[in-house]
């Protein structure tokens, strides 16, 4: 984990957004509870605009029985695979600003992230 | 042009009455036929009551869609069976169709163990040609590389697979409305498909029977849970000079139809599972309804049309 927060941070420093899928995070339940939750059910993002810290991992549930895709606007952080129901994806906040995005498989789920420092 | 809506609440071109009419046209398969350059259909059951007779035709035609392979949640826990008997009920009639067209939605999830089984199931079908065009669950993560390796090869696609051709007199367009979406939008073409588009049908007489296929609607069903396509207008706009136009689309899993001047516009049902009509849930997510009703609702479109006759047309437009 060390490792992994460490690596963040250098990201973050290159004022680089870094959006690295943490599949092998995904399923340490331990850190669930330390970054962003965004719930994803009736075809909506919820919350539909969140606020983190850089540095902050955010995580995507899909709830809905539709697979569902978490895209930047502007390609600003990696995109997700489909996402079945109950799949997560999780991605770290890097630099601030603020940051739009999608699914691309019904384009009128939009979300925003805000990023502090 | 009349104006079949009565109440339309939602100021969106569908009222609740059309809707319900609609619905009761649920039927478990359809048969296109065309006579003298007019489209007409009908559906599996009529043509069982008619003795097996088929209506008299120069060709006929059959479109499934949404077969959703892969899905496997409450609302139909086996969409391969249904598929199943959705292919029987194709097998079963005394003449077979020349062609099928499967207006997307092939898979769930977009993968290859999905595609491989619905490859496998439509060669049980004894129409062996079937054109098809993407849904977006076909071109999940790839932009639909795999798909068109499956299903465009004869087809000469271009673009990222759209593609037309003749039967018969009538001229035949496939398109593709499920790539490329931007934020907040709708289905969409994109330039370089319209400008093919309308180089494509450039060179063909004003009474040439145009059929237009593609998964999202091509008109605007229900915008606000993204039924419908950005730059369709643009698209119809090289087909207002042909005497007849027919859109056939799925994605919605229902029937709907709409009649506006010369195009006539038709929804599909699904053969895996139904949903919503527009704005009556809380998402156009997969509708669960009671085992025993499910089939009812599941099927290949059940719609009758003639033209210049609009006794089944559910929703048509107001030009006033």
């Amino acid at each position: 984990m060390t490792t992994l927060i460490r690596r963040f941070s250098l990201a973050g420093l290159a004022c680089v957004i870094s959006s690295v899928s943490l599949s092998a995070l995904a399923g340490d339940a331990g850190n669930k509870n330390l970054g962003a939750k965004i719930e994803i059910k009736d075809f909506a993002f919820n919350p539909q605009k969140i606020t983190v810290k850089s540095g902050e991992k955010i995580t995507w549930i899909n709830h809905d029985e539709e697979p569902h895709t978490v895209v930047s606007v502007g390609k600003k952080f990696q995109k997700s695979s489909a996402l079945d129901t109950d799949q997560e994806f999780t991605i770290t906040a890097g630099a601030p600003g603020t940051y739009e995005y999608f699914c691309s498989v019904h384009p009128k789920m939009t979300g925003t992230i805000v990023v502090e420092k | 042009m009349s104006d079949y809506i009565s109440h339309d609440h939602e100021h969106d071109g569908i009222d609740r009455r059309g809707f319900l009419t609609c619905m009761a046209w649920a039927g478990t398969g359809l048969l296109w036929t065309i006579k003298g350059g007019v489209l007409a259909s009908s559906t599996l059951a009529q043509i069982a009551k008619a003795g097996g007779q088929l209506p008299a035709s120069d060709l006929s035609f059959l479109q499934i869609s949404d077969s959703h392979i892969g899905f496997n949640k409450e609302a139909n826990k086996d969409v391969t069976e249904t598929f199943k008997i959705a292919l029987d009920r194709i097998n079963a009639m005394p003449t077979p169709p020349l062609f099928l067209i499967h207006t997307g939605d092939i898979t769930q999830l977009s993968k290859p163990e999905e595609f491989d089984t619905f490859d496998q199931l439509v060669q049980s079908c004894r129409t062996k040609d079937v054109f098809y065009v993407p849904g977006e669950h076909d071109v999940l993560n790839d932009g639909g590389k795999m798909y068109r390796e499956r299903y465009l090869k004869k087809a000469e696609a271009k673009g990222s697979g759209w593609y037309s051709f003749n039967k018969n007199g009538v001229h035949f367009i496939g398109l593709v409305n499920v790539l490329n979406l931007q934020a907040g939008g709708l289905g969409q073409l994109g330039d370089d498909q319209l400008e093919w588009l309308e180089d494509d049908v450039k060179g063909l007489g004003a009474d040439t029977p145009i059929v237009v296929f593609a998964h999202i609607p091509l008109w605007a069903v229900y915008p606000q849970w993204g039924w419908g396509t950005s730059d369709s207008e643009k698209a119809l706009g090289y087909l207002k000079r042909f005497g007849s136009v027919t859109v056939l689309n799925g994605h919605i899993h229902q029937v709907l139809q709409k009649v506006e001047g010369n195009v006539t516009f038709h929804t599909a049902m699904s053969t895996a599972f139904p949903q919503p009509a527009p704005g009556t849930a809380a998402s156009p997510g997969p509708m669960k309804v009671p085992a025993e009703k499910l089939r009812s609702m599941l099927g290949l479109t059940s719609v009758n049309y003639h033209q210049g006759q609009s006794s089944l047309a559910v929703v048509d437009s107001n030009l006033g």
